[in-house]
Formats: C-alpha cells, sequence, structure tokens
C-alpha cells in the first residue's frame, strides 16, 4: 500500500510551478492525479466546495495546526508525518478519537515533484496508522522565495466517547505527572539535520500519533486528569502553561525526567536546555495519585510508552508556578523560555 | 553518559558539600569568573548546598554581557547594509542595541546567520564572492583561536570578502582589575576552564602572589564547581594562595600552543572597554597590522556610535561582585530578559538573567 508509485507525469513537471496553483488544469491534474490518488478514493457524489460528512452523537473536539519546518525531510519523518500527527495529538489530548482532517498545502514554486510526492505518501502513511482520514484539501502556490519549500496546515475533528474533563483547569492538588518516554528527540533531530551537525548517532525525531496510547489509558478507565503533548517549547513550557491556567504549584524533580543520552550529550554541545526542546511525540498525563502505579503499567505495555515514567506532581499551593528539583536537592523555578533557545558563544 | 554524568552524581557532590562545610569557620567570599559557572551554580541551586558564610559572587565572565552597546550598534550598522551576510554566534542575536537586536534586523530582511563555527563563515565568504560577509567575533580567549584560524584561512585563500567585527576580551586584566578596585571584596577566584584549556595558567600565579588570593582553575559541572569552591576554601582557610587545577582533565598548565600561536599571530593585545565596567587597559585583542584587511570596523568605516546606559543599571557593580542582581531596584521589574536595562540581564549567563531564570521565587518571598 505505501509502494504507492507517483502517477503524476514528473518528468513533465519535475519541479511544482505558479500554474499548479492556478485553478486551471494543471491544478486539476495535480490534485486528482496526486492527491486524490493517494487520499481518495474521490466522494460518489464528486468533488464539491465543501465536504458532508456524517458525525456520531455526542461532543466533537476541533483543532487546527500550521507547520513550517526546515528541514521538509529529517530523520524520523517529516513534514508530512508532523502535519498529520502534529493535530491527530492535539485531538488525542482532549481525548478525541480522531475522525477527520483537513489538509492545505502552501507549497512554493520551484518544489520538486518529487519531494512534494514523498511528503504526500507520508501524509498517507501517518494519516493511516492514525486511523484518520483526509477528507478536505486546498492548494495554493506562491512565488519563489516566498515560501520555504511547502507549507501545510491540518485541521481535524474527533469525537469524545468518554465522559472525562482532560483540561488544565481540572487538574487537582495531589495529581501525579506522567510522561511516555525521553524527551528532546525531535528537536536535536531537526536541529542537527538544519545545520548540518554530526553526532555519532542520527537522533531520529519522535515523531508519532498519540492517539492509540491515549485510548489505551482511556479503555483502561484511568482517571484523567489533563494530557498535554510537549511540542515546541518542550515539556518546561508545557508544564509552565498547565501552572498558570490551573493557577496551581507543579513540583518535578530534574532526576526523574527522561533524557536519552545520545540527547543529553547533543544538548550539552550546543548549550541547549533538554527542558525546553521539542518534541512531536511525547505528552504528559495528570492523574490521581491512587491510578498513577495503573497509568503507568498501561503506559509501558503501549509501544509509544514504554520509556514512561513519573516526573512530578501537583502540590496544594497556589501560585501558576512550576518548581525544579536539581539533582543536587535545590529547589529553583522551572521558567518558560523567553524566546527560542539559542547556540552560546562558548 | 560519559564526561557528563560523572560529574552530576548527587552522591559526590553532598560528599563535596558535607566537605566544604566542614572546613569552613569563617566567611569568605568567592568569584567564580565565568558565566557558564554562574548559570550551572544557579542552575543547580550549588550556593544552596554550600555553608552560609560562603558567597559566591558572578565575574564578568559573560562575552555577551561585556560586549559594548557601541559594539552591539556597529554589528547593526553593518548587519543592515545592503550586500552584507552577518554570521554570529546565536546568543548575540538577542542582544539590544541602543534600537533594536540583530534578531530584528533580520526580521526586517538583513540577511544575519547563526554559525557554529567562525570557519563557516569563510565558507558562506567563498560561496557568495559577490556578498561582503563579516564574522561577529566575540568571546573571550575560548573563542579567540577558532576566530583567528578564520582570519587565518581567509588570507590563505585570498578570500576578500571576509572580515572580522572583532569585540575580543581577555580574563586576567579583568581579574586584576576587580582585585585593585577599592571596592573589592572578592578573596579567592575560580578562573574560567575553557579559557585555561586554551591559555593554559601560567599568567595567574603572578596575579595570586600580588594580591594574596587563590586562584582555582575550575570546570563547569556542578561537581567541577563544588570541588572547585572546596580547594578554594581549604587555601582560604590555611592561609594560603596558590593557583591550582581543578580542571585538570581538560587544562595543562602551558596550555594549547597552537591555539596561543594562532592568536598571536593574527591577534594583539589592546585596551578594550567592557560593557559594564569601562576601559581596561591591556584587556582585549584587535587584529595586527597584518590582519588589518579583514577588520570590518575599518572595511565598513562605522562612526563611533556614542550610546547611553541606564542610570538605573547596576550591572557594573553586580559584574565586579560588588552587588547581588537582587540589590538593584529595576531587576524583574523595569529589568526583565525580554527588556533588559544592562548588560547582566541580556545574555543567559549573565548573573541578573541567571537570577530571574532561576531564583525568582526569592522575589515572592522577600
Amino acid at each position: 500500500m505505501y509502494a504507492l508509485r507517483c502517477p503524476f507525469p514528473i518528468r513533465q513537471y519535475p519541479h511544482v510551478l505558479l500554474s499548479h496553483g492556478g485553478g486551471g488544469r494543471l491544478m486539476n491534474d495535480l490534485i486528482s492525479k496526486m492527491f486524490i490518488h493517494a487520499f481518495g478514493p474521490k466522494p460518489a457524489s464528486g468533488l464539491h466546495d465543501s465536504t458532508v460528512l456524517e458525525l456520531p452523537a455526542g461532543k466533537i473536539a476541533f483543532t487546527t495546526d500550521s507547520f513550517v519546518v526546515n528541514p521538509l525531510f529529517f530523520p524520523g519523518g517529516d513534514i508530512g508525518t508532523l502535519a498529520v500527527n502534529g493535530t491527530v495529538n492535539d485531538l488525542a489530548m482532549s481525548g478525541a478519537r480522531p475522525l477527520y482532517l483537513s489538509l492545505g498545502f502552501i507549497i512554493e514554486e520551484g518544489l520538486s515533484m518529487e519531494d512534494l510526492w514523498m511528503i504526500v505518501r507520508s501524509i498517507k502513511k501517518a494519516a493511516d496508522l492514525a486511523g484518520i482520514k483526509i477528507v478536505t484539501g486546498d492548494t495554493k502556490v506562491v512565488e519563489h522565495g516566498h515560501g520555504d519549500g511547502i507549507f501545510i496546515n491540518t485541521s481535524g475533528i474527533g469525537i469524545i466517547e468518554h465522559d472525562l474533563s482532560i483540561a488544565p483547569g481540572n487538574i487537582k492538588e495531589g495529581d501525579v505527572i506522567l510522561a511516555n518516554g525521553p524527551i528532546g528527540r525531535h528537536g536535536i533531530a531537526i536541529m542537527a539535520g538544519r545545520e548540518g551537525l554530526d553526532f555519532e548517532t542520527t537522533i531520529e525525531s519522535d515523531c508519532a500519533a498519540l492517539n492509540g496510547v491515549v485510548k489505551a489509558l482511556l479503555e483502561a478507565r484511568i482517571e484523567i486528569h489533563c494530557l498535554r503533548d510537549l511540542t515546541r517549547g518542550g515539556l518546561a513550557s508545557a508544564l509552565n502553561e498547565i501552572a498558570r491556567d490551573s493557577s496551581k504549584i507543579i513540583r518535578i524533580e530534574e532526576a526523574s525526567v527522561p533524557v536519552e543520552e545520545q540527547v543529553a550529550s547533543a544538548c550539552a554541545i550546543l548549550g541547549f536546555d533538554p527542558l525546553y526542546v521539542a518534541n512531536e511525540g511525547r505528552f504528559i498525563a495528570f492523574v490521581p495519585a491512587a491510578a498513577a502505579c495503573e497509568a503507568l503499567e498501561v503506559l509501558r505495555a503501549h509501544p509509544l510508552g514504554q520509556g514512561a515514567c513519573r516526573i512530578g506532581e501537583v502540590t496544594r499551593e497556589r501560585g501558576g508556578l512550576v518548581m525544579l528539583k536539581s539533582i543536587l536537592g535545590a529547589t529553583r523555578v522551572l521558567d518558560m523560555i523567553s524566546g527560542e533557545q539559542l547556540p552560546r558563544i562558548c | 553518559m560519559k564526561y557528563l554524568d560523572e560529574y552530576r552524581d548527587p552522591k559526590l557532590a553532598q560528599q563535596l558539600s558535607r566537605q566544604i562545610h566542614k572546613i569552613t569557620t569563617r566567611p569568605w567570599v568567592i568569584m567564580e569568573v565565568c558565566g557558564g559557572q554562574t548559570h550551572a551554580i544557579v542552575k543547580y541551586g550549588i550556593d544552596t548546598v554550600l555553608p552560609r558564610s560562603i558567597e559566591l559572587v558572578h565575574g564578568p565572565g559573560c562575552p555577551v554581557c561585556v560586549t559594548p552597546l557601541e559594539m552591539i550598534d556597529r554589528a547593526l550598522a553593518i548587519a543592515s547594509q545592503k550586500n552584507v551576510i552577518f554570521c554570529s554566534f546565536g546568543d548575540m542575536l538577542r542582544v539590544p542595541g541602543s534600537k533594536l537586536d540583530l534578531l530584528s534586523l533580520k526580521a526586517h530582511g538583513s540577511d544575519v546567520r547563526i554559525l557554529y563555527s567562525p570557519l563557516d563563515a569563510v565558507k558562506t565568504a567563498a560561496e557568495n564572492p559577490d556578498k561582503e560577509v563579516v564574522f561577529f567575533a566575540v568571546g573571550f580567549e575560548t573563542t579567540a583561536p577558532a576566530n583567528a584560524m578564520a582570519a587565518y584561512q581567509a588570507k590563505q585563500s585570498g578570500l576578500k570578502n571576509f572580515s572580522l567585527l572583532v569585540s575580543h576580551v581577555l580574563v586576567p586584566p579583568a581579574i586584576e582589575s576587580i582585585l585593585s578596585s577599592k571596592s573589592n571584596r572578592v578573596q579567592g577566584f575560580l578562573a574560567a576552564g575553557h579559557v585555561c584549556t586554551v591559555m593554559g595558567y601560567t599568567e595567574y600565579p603572578p596575579i595570586a602572589a600580588k594580591y594574596k588570593v587563590p586562584i582555582i582553575v575550575t570546570g563547569f559541572e556542578p561537581l567541577d564547581i563544588l570541588q572547585g569552591i572546596a580547594m578554594c576554601v581549604a587555601q582560604l582557610e590555611e592561609g594560603r594562595f596558590e593557583v591550582e587545577n581543578q580542571y585538570a582533565r581538560c587544562v595543562n598548565q602551558e596550555g594549547n600552543r597552537h591555539a596561543q600561536d594562532l592568536i598571536s599571530k593574527v591577534f594583539c593585545v589592546i585596551p578594550r572597554k567592557w560593557r559594564g565596567i569601562g576601559e581596561i587597559p591591556q584587556s582585549g585583542l584587535g587584529l595586527t597590522t597584518e590582519f588589518k584587511e579583514y577588520d570590518a570596523e575599518l572595511k565598513f568605516n562605522v562612526d563611533e556610535v556614542q550610546t547611553r546606559e541606564s542610570d538605573q543599571c547596576i550591572s557594573g557593580l553586580v559584574l565586579q561582585g560588588v552587588k547581588k542582581p537582587f540589590e538593584c531596584s529595576a531587576f524583574g521589574l523595569k529589568c526583565r530578559p525580554e527588556q533588559p536595562l544592562g548588560a547582566t540581564m541580556v545574555s543567559s549567563e549573565g548573573a541578573c538573567s541567571a537570577y530571574f531564570k532561576y531564583k525568582r521565587e526569592y522575589l515572592c518571598t522577600h
């Protein structure tokens, strides 16, 4: 199924032209021969300005995200994988079952048709793995120099099939914070790819769809209070957002936060703190202390939670801060980063 | 992890902490010279595991902090010129000049690039013969060899479109400046390990002898710093003032002779202004006559920019260990990392920035 061959006449158009977004025959060819071929089949009623969907009864979750990444292809994924998993994960963090995905491309004139095809193939593969259907889309082409190869916007709809209220405002004193695995791989993989940094081993992005592992927690009837996927800004920013939105004090222990050896060493070389490095397949779960052990077991039984561990807790105090206990036992504020991390001079 | 985890071991840290408690009988003021050490001290809470009578004061060894405002303005003036590719280490980009910073300039369309090595700038110059490529050569002795190599390679390959905006400073003159000040409180130093990796530590015994202060060449991991403090306190308690090397896994007495040779081939010692401190004689590096053609200040004829620091900012006193960030009335209020009033709040290694990032709860409780 993933050995799809590109049906588009690449030899004739090895690169995307402005005309491929111009609404004419070339655009229709691109849509029907590449996109519909990959994501199809076409609805029986034909392609229309909007898609009409059947939704099961109950609450729905709806989210949107745009994806800009340089380089487009990196160890462990590409912009297509990110665009699907990013939106799937945002749905999963409400405990929703992802159903439908929209796909908006803004392509820079001159992107190679081969690269576009590889991205389309990744999107198809990621959507199939996550069990989400691509039901609508849009293509625009901008002039050369006005984009970064390709930008992708995806919006997703999911269905809520549980009675829990999974949100920052719902975290409680005494909640235990669990992470599904070691942090920082995506950010370092991107950085290494972008800057041409060679480490002894290739660090692959952790990019993955998290709806499966969240489903496992829900099916085990774990009383989840909040979930948050760790993306830009890393673990530190996610914790700070939740502390701020809940006005609670969150305490974590530095020694408990898992960081793989090669990520730790790359961070040491670049002067980065792994707590602020991006992830695309990691999340934290706030659960009552009584449910923590069972939740950990469920996580560890899932392929995307094998490295799961307890990293901290929500305390009784109010204040909207994250406090970190250092490996030396000292406690300090774990702040939200003010901009992006920049490599240090020395 | 090899060479990282070993130096962050909590049990060994506790042992060193206990050892320091055991030998300390009096109050001592110790300065860590390097911003990287300051950062590690507040990040890991090293100060909190020391006896209360030991005060750590934070030194001037943050290259971003001590780069004068005028130099940032010159960088901005050059980077904003058409046809220039302006390259810099990452953490200089956020440092505000009088009006804006390099990141904002980049947002307005200037070609500003973050590089990991000045040699990449030489490569960029070779690949862009119709552009002028400028590298912002900032830092202490640590970054001087790579910057020197960039000028050297550019000359070897006959590149005409490459230059360095040099703002290099040297550690020993800054230590002397602090020690000779009337307001000095510092009784012992942790010297910057990375600087000594390049320069060795033969420059320090005369300073230790003249001012009667122990100087410990110290690394950057928690155990390095704790051990450096233990060695320093031991000397202070015993009334010794010697130069000792805690960072022996990286530093030898002579340093890296190849690097030193290259530095002296390309750079010469000149007076430099330090942000927050002022001009210190013989405290910096400038390009030698032989390499003047690679001097961006001459090439771009950037006029002397007159700048004025905030009246409220006490960063000069912080950099000299006279005051702590909390003693500033603007700290955390008018002066924050997003809107720094002065030198020590701009860089992640600056003492004020480190205190803001890691010790902010102090503000809530005091």
